[in-house]
């Protein structure tokens, strides 16, 4: 498995540069898997991240992007509880690039 | 898909064959055209062998000292266990009919995915150990000795083949090519050699009962939000049952359609015809997957996840169950369900409490698919339907590989499309029903690594599609499979842009008039339906 170096601690990632365990992450490393995708990290950004970790830690997989679309909307206001937002804020994908940084794993099977 | 050619540059395909002999052609590992190794955890969750960290492109691949003697075991194993492959080992003729029917020859010009010469990376290996002629004469009775090179030929072309059995339609001996990849990849999973994208699901639903490793209290939520824009759409709140006893049918789907778009809508469709009709039954959080990520592994692993269905089926005491639109799940519950964890002898022959009709052709299985049980109540004039609320699609058809020449399930998918749209296209003869044309990304291979892989495999598929869309300004894909929902869409944006995908039950709820429904004006993705867009503007 490939390494990543942050703040001089050396932290495991798999093939996807995903973190291979959650409990490395941190917001150092956040911003470091922000800053290989090219993203600058706004308080909308980490909004989204903070809501993804808490959404992992009580059912162990992203959300579908139905919850997270609806959540933002009801968390932020309904103009932040659409895709076209998701996806200006992160335009790799809301799945993939958000997930990664807020230390997520994929999701398998028919997905 | 930022590395993946353009479209352009992935439709030049080379049919020229390697100068040299296909023997002394060693393989060439392509990025892009194979799969991420399987990790050690999720082989130890299942205690598979050799779990450990590898790389499929790595030199080393730290398999065991014996694993040659592993290899020759398993194939004399299952030359015991299984006619079938005894006689695909020595009935092929090479003729070559089916030289040309498989999608992903058609798509690299790689000769090793002509499905005869496939075949024969095993064949050639079984020829040089169990056969006279072969033991002694070698490679010119077409035997050749396993080595690390052919293993590793094994697994990259064993993860080429989607098993989707297009070949095998047009065999004069029926050689099922699918049969020949499952034993290879049952002979490669002898050595820890899986692709994570299966081992990862399967792992998942031997510990959490479906592939994405959904728990018990993510399935009932994401339904809940679910739900709650049907109630958006149509003013209606369903309250579904989970694992509930004495429910008199089990309803399972793939898990895919409880997580990701457009299957949830699909699952949305089933919500609100099984609401619609007061079916007395029951979702479950704990056989929470049609799918079956085993049956890409071996088939012992098949059997194990399979056992959860009759098994829930049997705790909870339903008369018999009902699948939701999924491919290869339908594979093995039509022909390897029985054998495997029957017989289901305390379920009943499917009968519909609606129309009472029954269903005979499930009496070993006591599972039907939901396309059957909808295209029955249809016949019936049990549904009330607007398919002018579809009106704005343009819809053809493709058949899944399974659904198709697994169980041929051919009319029924198409009857329903008729009756709930007012237009539908086929593609042309030779690239539907049992000569349909395979996703590209079917038996596990829809990861995001092997993208060359899956628009290459995928594009006999596409170009069909684009023929009905160019010509009669198809617009819209319909399917009965999970990973069809999953895999079309990156493979319509790449090659027919313009082209939407939808369950066949997404399309069927938008046109179903629900009793005491409000007046719709969007359909389930929150699109206006057809006639409401100006209406929607001027509120």
């Amino acid at each position: 498995m490939p390494n990543i170096d942050v703040k001089g601690k050396t932290i495991e990632v798999d093939e996807d540069g995903f973190l291979a365990n959650l409990d490395d992450w941190s917001e150092d490393v956040a911003k470091y898997f922000a800053e290989v995708e090219g993203i600058d990290m706004s308080d909308q950004h980490w909004e989204v991240v903070n809501f993804l970790r808490e959404y992992y830690n009580q059912y162990q997989i992203a959300p579908m992007i139905k919850i997270l679309v609806k959540e933002l909307g009801k968390k932020l206001g309904a103009d932040k509880g659409n895709t076209k937002y998701l996806y200006e804020l992160y335009p790799g994908g809301p799945a993939k690039q958000a997930c990664k940084i807020a230390g997520l794993p994929k999701p398998t099977g028919c997905v | 898909m930022a590395n993946l050619p353009k479209p352009e540059e992935l439709s030049e395909i080379d049919f020229t064959p390697p100068k040299t002999g296909w023997m002394d052609t060693p393989v060439e590992f392509k990025p892009g055209m194979f799969c991420h190794g399987s990790k050690p955890k999720s082989l130890q969750t299942v205690e598979f062998p050799n779990p450990r960290d590898w790389k499929p492109a790595d030199a080393d691949w730290k398999l065991p000292e014996n694993w040659k003697e592993i290899i020759i075991e398993g194939i004399a194993d299952r030359l015991k266990k299984y006619r079938s492959f005894r006689l695909f080992m020595d009935i092929c003729v090479r003729c070559g009919a089916c030289a040309d029917k498989c999608h992903f020859f058609i798509g690299t010009g790689d000769p090793k995915n002509m499905p005869v010469l496939r075949a024969e990376l095993i064949r050639s290996v079984y020829r040089k150990e169990f056969t006279k002629a072969g033991k002694i004469l070698g490679k010119i009775a077409g035997g050749r000795e396993l080595t690390l090179d052919v293993l590793k030929e094994w697994w990259y072309y064993f993860y080429q083949c989607t098993e989707c059995r297009r070949c095998s339609v047009f065999c004069p001996y029926g050689i099922d090519q699918a049969e020949i990849t499952i034993i290879g990849r049952e002979l490669l999973n002898l050595l820890g050699l899986n692709i994570e994208w299966i081992a990862g699901p399967v792992a998942n639903c031997y510990m959490k009962g479906n592939h994405l490793g959904l728990e018990p209290h993510t399935i009932t939520s994401n339904l809940e939000y679910m739900l709650d824009d049907i109630e958006t759409v149509t003013g209606i709140k369903i309250n579904p049952s989970f694992n509930r006893k004495g429910a008199e049918i089990l309803f399972v789907t793939p898990s895919g359609d409880l997580f990701a778009d457009p299957g949830t809508y699909t699952a949305m469709g089933y919500l609100m015809l099984f609401h619609e009709l007061g079916l007395d039954y029951t979702w479950s959080t704990y056989a929470s997957e049609g799918g079956n990520f085993g049956f890409f592994t071996s088939n012992d692993m098949g059997k194990r996840l399979n056992s959860k269905i009759y098994a829930e089926a049997k705790r909870l005491g339903v008369k018999y169950i009902i699948g939701g639109e999924c491919g290869h799940m339908w594979r093995v519950i039509h022909q390897y369900m029985d054998t495997w964890n029957g017989p289901a002898d305390f379920l009943e022959t499917p009968v519909s409490p609606i129309t009472g009709t029954k269903f005979s052709n499930a009496k070993a299985s006591k599972m039907i698919h939901i396309a059957e049980f909808t295209a029955d109540l249809i016949k019936h004039g049990k549904l009330k339907l607007d398919p002018s609320r579809n009106n704005h699609l343009k819809v053809t058809f493709h058949d899944s590989c399974n659904t198709s020449r697994g169980m041929g399930i051919l009319e029924e998918p198409r009857y329903i499309i008729n009756s709930v749209c007012n237009n539908f296209q086929e593609m042309p003869e030779d690239t539907i029903r049992e000569k349909t044309f395979c996703c590209g990304s079917g038996s596990g291979l829809n990861a995001s690594e092997d993208m060359d892989l899956r628009m290459k495999g995928g594009f006999p598929r596409a170009n069909a599609v684009k023929f009905v869309h160019d010509h009669h300004g198809v617009n819209m894909l319909a399917n009965i499979c999970a990973i069809d929902r999953a895999v079309l869409p990156p493979l319509m944006d790449y090659w027919v842009p313009g082209v939407g995908v939808t369950g066949v039950h997404e399309l069927v709820a938008n046109a179903m008039i629900m009793k005491g429904e409000k007046e719709r004006t969007t359909d389930l993705r929150g699109e206006p339906l057809p006639g409401k867009e100006k209406k929607e503007e001027s509120e």
